[in-house]
């Protein structure tokens, strides 16, 4: 049952070889035998899952299968879900249980979707490796060959992707503001798509960086992700930058091919210490798409070595004003202080991790009077010439290929001296961020220690359709079978 | 630019955030290391060039300037660590 992807599994739920109670068994029993080694749910729910698992069943015998009726999933724990704790692992929304749904998990509960618990991730989703969450370091399934040393996942939608990759799950939400999505896809040997800004609605999506956030799945197969983001995504009039766009046929894309299609290889995606793997992989992802008909074109993006330092102005200015939310108020975690100045001090205090604590004081900083022209006006110029890099190469390029991240998943504990170490990990994925367009990853690889490499396609906006098209052509030449060493079902 | 100990107190005054002093030499060094690596968008000439604000250059929608939501004090309250009634509760901030 575990082999099964999600296209699969549904099929086989729809021709009722297999009931949606059984998989959803299945996959709590997994959780159950593989979660306290991997922490990549911080909440699970097996009643709830059973009652929706047996609704998708009744709905299945009535001929009524919506798109993903009786799918068991991870829900990353940024998501509000109504009734059910939702903490974005951190300390400071410990006892916050939503009164609402969030736009994107209602829309998957619409197409009958169970939903197994929360994922893990980084705080606030802040970290590249799932070490900053509240709840404890999540393990990646994937080990070193011969070393059994664990590894991180990487962030921050690291309990989404561990969950996915050892078969605790069938496919997973996640959010990406600088790269949450496809770096833990590229580190757990998933398929992960962060879509095209306003594609998936941000309403009750605990925020980080409002002008960066955007949902996405993460998933064992191209056409799954396909499946997830036709579900996740539409327009929204509850989220103000919600595209009133039509959400195309995302599944009927990845058969599309790349016959004709122009792909871009922007110079400027290498980084010091890249680990030699990874660009032998480019190169060999560069001749799969022109042996599948493609024409490959060098391009240049001229300031691409300048975004990662511009998200870390804008990313903190945002969150340090979506952040001052938290006061203990209103609701989360409140620690008592002698006046009202006290408490919010003392509860920020100790509800904030150090990770947040440090964006937040960054953020601060690069808004204070005296140095907001220096540093965040500065920085949103800059995002304006990376956004127009991008606009340049896609008048000659239907779609850019580059590598996903500079390594491969490192040790716990591992690139935690200084927090720059840490943040050159989203170098390659920034940019999509910053802006606006949509970015896969694809494993396409092993490095010589065993562990799965990803190529990242990166499209124009609201053209997720090219990206798909691009990824599966991908998908199709690596023929990607290697498996993680953790995971249910072996 | 680099933050000395007394910029630090400011900034975290500014954000709310009670930093013990013994974390101050640690948050100082964490701090100008990230504000270090920043400063290399000083080489960028950006001159004339208009600052992006959003994550899209969609013009954003406007709506009707009207109440869509609302009357549900349960709910807005249900999380709240301290209440008076139908309202949310402080510490006393006027004597």
């Amino acid at each position: 049952m575990f082999a099964l992807s999600l296209a699969e599994a549904r099929a086989a739920l729809r021709a009722r070889t297999i009931s949606a109670v059984e998989l959803t068994d299945a996959y709590l029993g997994a959780i159950e035998a593989l979660n306290p080694q991997l922490n990549a749910y911080v909440l699970v729910m097996p009643e709830a899952a059973r009652a929706q698992a047996a609704a998708a069943d009744a709905a299945l015998a009535r001929g009524e299968a919506g798109a993903l009726t009786g799918i068991p999933l991870a829900i990353k724990d940024l998501f509000c879900t109504k009734g059910v704790r939702t903490t974005a692992a951190s300390r400071i929304l410990e006892p916050f249980i939503p009164p609402y749904e969030s736009t994107v998990t209602a829309n998957l509960l619409r197409d009958g979707a169970v939903f197994l618990g929360k994922a893990n991730m980084d705080e606030f989703a802040m970290g590249s490796s799932n070490m900053t969450s509240a709840f404890g370091p999540v393990t990646n399934p994937w080990t070193r060959r011969g070393d059994n040393r664990p590894l991180v996942p990487g962030g921050s939608s690291g309990g989404s992707a561990a969950a996915v990759a050892a078969r605790l799950a069938l496919g997973a939400t996640a959010t990406d503001t600088g790269g949450s999505i496809r770096q833990p896809a590229g580190f757990c040997g998933l398929v992960g798509i962060k879509p095209t800004y306003g594609r998936c609605s941000r309403w009750g999506v605990v925020a980080f960086a409002s002008s960066l956030d955007q949902a996405g799945p993460l998933a064992r197969t191209v056409e799954d992700a396909a499946i997830l983001l036709g579900s996740m995504a539409g327009y929204d009039p509850k989220d103000a930058t919600s595209a009133d766009l039509p959400v195309p046929d995302f599944s009927a894309a990845c058969a599309r091919g790349v016959k004709g299609l122009r792909i871009g290889i922007p110079r400027e995606y290498v980084s010091d210490g890249m680990a030699p793997e990874i660009g032998a992989l480019w190169e060999q992802g560069r001749a799969w798409l022109q042996d599948a008909g493609a024409t490959i074109v060098d391009v240049s993006l001229p300031h691409t070595k300048y975004a990662l330092a511009t998200y870390y102005i804008v990313a903190p200015a945002e969150a340090s004003s979506n952040l001052a939310r938290y006061d203990g108020v209103r609701f989360g975690l409140r620690r008592e202080g002698a006046d009202l100045t006290e408490l919010y001090e003392n509860t920020r205090a100790e509800g904030f991790g150090a990770e947040v604590k440090r964006r937040v004081l960054i953020g601060t900083y690069v808004l204070s009077a005296g140095y907001y022209d220096a540093y965040y006006l500065r920085a949103q110029k800059v995002r304006a010439l990376i956004l127009r890099d991008f606009t340049e190469v896609f008048r000659d390029v239907d779609a850019l290929l580059t590598p996903t991240a500079p390594s491969a998943a490192f040790g716990q504990g591992e690139k935690m001296d200084d927090p720059v170490t840490m943040y050159l990990n989203d170098v390659f994925t920034v940019p999509a961020n910053m802006a606006g367009i949509p970015g896969i990853s694809v494993p396409a690889g092993l490095d010589a220690q065993g562990l799965p490499l990803g190529l990242q396609v990166l499209g124009k906006p609201f053209d997720e359709e090219t990206v798909f098209a691009v990824a599966a052509a991908l998908e199709r030449a690596a023929v990607f079978w290697a498996l993680p060493t953790i995971r249910a079902g072996r | 630019m680099s933050l000395d100990p007394d910029a630090i107190r400011r900034v975290a005054r500014l954000a709310r955030i009670r930093v013990p002093e013994v974390d101050i030499p640690r948050l100082q060094a964490d701090l100008n290391g990230i504000l270090g690596w920043i400063e290399m968008l000083n080489e960028v000439d950006v001159d004339g060039v208009e600052p992006l604000a959003g994550g899209t250059t969609l013009a954003l929608r406007l709506r009707a300037d009207v109440v869509t939501d609302g009357g549900m004090p349960e709910a807005v309250l249900a999380n709240a660590p301290d209440r008076a009634g139908e309202f949310f509760a402080v510490p006393k901030v006027v004597e």
